[in-house]
């Protein structure tokens, strides 16, 4: 269930579309933001407030890789791989996150606190190779600044 | 060059400072105008769209039907997806509000009420920046009810995608906007016949969008003359992989690729001295070009279209000679069948196949007919898909393995020596 709060910022998205259902997607991000993943009972809710059925909300949340059906670790790290991170050593950083992490990529770590991730091409190929955590971008790596940073989360 | 869409003004994304320097002053003009004029401007001024498909801007436009009968759609492709492509993320971050008068400027000209810059659900930090820029708009009467006194009613949103390189196609993008899974839609009916809701819409990159207020403030013959005469105007190039000053750089259309990597106001050069051995021009799914075939080519339509590729998003990706070719077309492939909808056969199934037979190749495991094997299959999703992302697939399969044959049978050779041995 959404909080209060929530369910006010998900009910005055509806205004911006001629209709509900185009609400789906942010109300997800509201639904998820709230609670870290999209748990079936979120999309039953979910799928109620928008006004369509729960197998739709359901193949929406499976289709875009950003929503989470699982629970994740309190960081989720995700790594580029594609080209432009690739050429410049992204190979190398996936080693670095996943030592430092004490889990491998689609994996969680033990205690919890990593989720890694490899990603696709997210925007940032100038500043190769990248990492992601949660919305924070941290750009032109190097193993040793990668090992600080994941050192540096508590 | 003078550069008009991330000019080195500090703070320019700031309404204020954007106002400061005749931000707005082309919205308040156009206003001035009739639709048809805004839209005959724009046409003439030879813009082309920045998302990959280079189509002619004000050509568009034209297709909107007249009239107000009924709701028509503008929605702002910020999904940027492809591979090797960062430029419009520096418009939200930079110059957001260019971008958006350029946006209010195209509902004007179609007579457009809601328009929706769809932006990829990686870039929330951006999402809010542009909502912040948005807001400023709005407080100044630029967007929203009678702006500026014109009885002129617009509104803009932003909307948030969430992973899927897909939505970057304009239909997916549409039913992505809708609630729906981000599947491609059968053309026709055109978007500007039948879009957002069932209703006339026209779907435009964000710097598109970005080059119309130039249009608009020094008129359509001085903007003609930037660039080349058939792909005229400022083009954002982001430069990444293997120079020494990686990054997003304003030039005009037509500046050598040798120059885009070389010079050092812009890439400054393969690190080390090393030879270039491939550069993708446009972003991943354009076709790769060898090293030393770049002599005499050019960031514009027409002459990497000659040189046998494309200008795309004129997302430039350099490889050094020590680049192992079959790795990168490897992780290419892995991408397209990531990313593939699996609506189309061809596209679902033959993504899976090309990313398999490019793992064997890069593991030392491919056979002398895998070689032909990979342009068959290659050659059966392009053209035989509901949307492009078949053909992205398929470029890059054909490209890489046309003009770096030998890379490819240098892997077929390794195993047969391991045989004999």
């Amino acid at each position: 269930m959404l909080t209060q709060e929530n369910l006010q910022k998900a009910e005055s998205l509806f205004k911006k579309y001629p209709e509900k259902k185009a609400a789906l997607l942010p109300i997800l991000w509201i639904a998820q933001d709230q609670e870290g993943w999209v748990s079936e009972e979120m999309m039953k809710y979910v799928a109620d407030l928008v006004g369509v059925p729960y197998a739709h909300v359901l193949g929406v949340v499976t289709f875009y890789t950003m929503f989470n059906d699982k629970k994740l670790g309190k960081y989720h790290i995700e790594v580029c791989t594609n080209v432009s991170c690739m050429l410049k050593g992204s190979g190398k950083i996936v080693d670095v996150v996943e030592r430092a992490c004490g889990a491998k990529v689609g994996q969680t770590s033990a205690d919890g606190k990593f989720t890694v991730s490899e990603a696709e091409c997210m925007g940032a190929c100038g500043g190769a190779p990248m990492i992601a955590i949660g919305e924070e971008y941290h750009e032109y790596l190097t193993p040793e600044k990668t090992e600080k940073l994941l050192t540096s989360l508590k | 060059m003078e550069k008009y869409i991330l000019p080195n003004i500090p703070n320019y994304h700031k309404i204020d400072v954007y106002e400061q320097h005749g931000g707005y002053a082309a919205l308040k003009k156009a206003l001035q105008m009739k639709p048809d004029e805004v839209i005959d401007e724009v046409k003439k001024s030879g813009l082309r769209g920045r998302g990959g498909a280079c189509f002619p801007t004000g050509l568009k436009w034209s297709f909107m039907p007249k009239g107000n009968d009924k709701p028509k759609y503008l929605a702002v492709n910020g999904d940027e997806s492809e591979p090797g492509t960062f430029k419009d993320r520096q418009i939200f971050e930079f110059n957001p509000h260019m971008m958006i008068e350029g946006i209010i400027i195209g509902c004007y000209a179609m007579g457009i009420t809601s328009a929706y810059i769809y932006i990829r659900g990686e870039y929330r930090k951006w999402i809010k920046m542009v909502d912040g820029a948005l807001a400023d708009a709005y407080a100044k009467g630029y967007i929203g009810e009678n702006i500026l006194g014109t009885g002129f009613t617009t509104n803009i949103y932003t909307h948030c995608g969430a992973g899927a390189y897909i939505c970057g196609e304009e239909s997916a993008l549409m039913n992505s906007l809708e609630g729906e899974r981000g599947y491609p839609r059968v053309k026709p009916p055109f978007p500007a016949q039948k879009g957002l809701w069932g209703m006339p819409t026209t779907i435009n990159n964000v710097e598109t969008m970005a080059n119309v207020p130039l249009i608009l403030n020094k008129g359509y013959d001085w903007y003609s003359k930037i660039g080349v005469a058939k792909h005229p105007g400022p083009i954002l190039v982001g430069i990444s992989g293997h120079v020494n000053k990686p990054g997003v750089y304003e030039v005009p259309t037509g500046v050598p690729l040798l120059t885009l990597i070389n010079d050092p106001q812009y890439g400054g050069g393969v690190p080390n001295g090393k030879k270039i051995k491939a550069v993708i021009p446009g972003g991943s799914s354009t076709m790769v070009l060898r090293g030393e075939n770049l002599e005499g080519v050019n960031m514009d339509a027409d002459s990497l279209k000659a040189a046998g590729s494309s200008v795309g998003t004129a997302g430039l990706i350099v490889m050094d000679e020590d680049t192992d070719i079959v790795a990168v077309l490897a992780r290419i492939a892995h991408f397209y069948h990531h990313e593939s909808c699996g609506q189309c056969t061809p596209c679902r199934e033959g993504t899976g196949w090309l990313e398999k037979m490019l793992h064997r190749f890069e593991h030392g495991e491919a056979r002398q007919e895998d070689v032909e094997m990979l342009v068959e299959v290659a050659n059966q999703i392009e053209g035989n898909t509901i949307c492009a992302l078949g053909d992205a697939a398929a470029w890059p399969v054909q490209s890489f393995v046309k003009r770096f044959r030998e890379e490819f049978e240098k892997r077929v050779k390794v195993k047969e020596e391991v045989e004999a041995a």
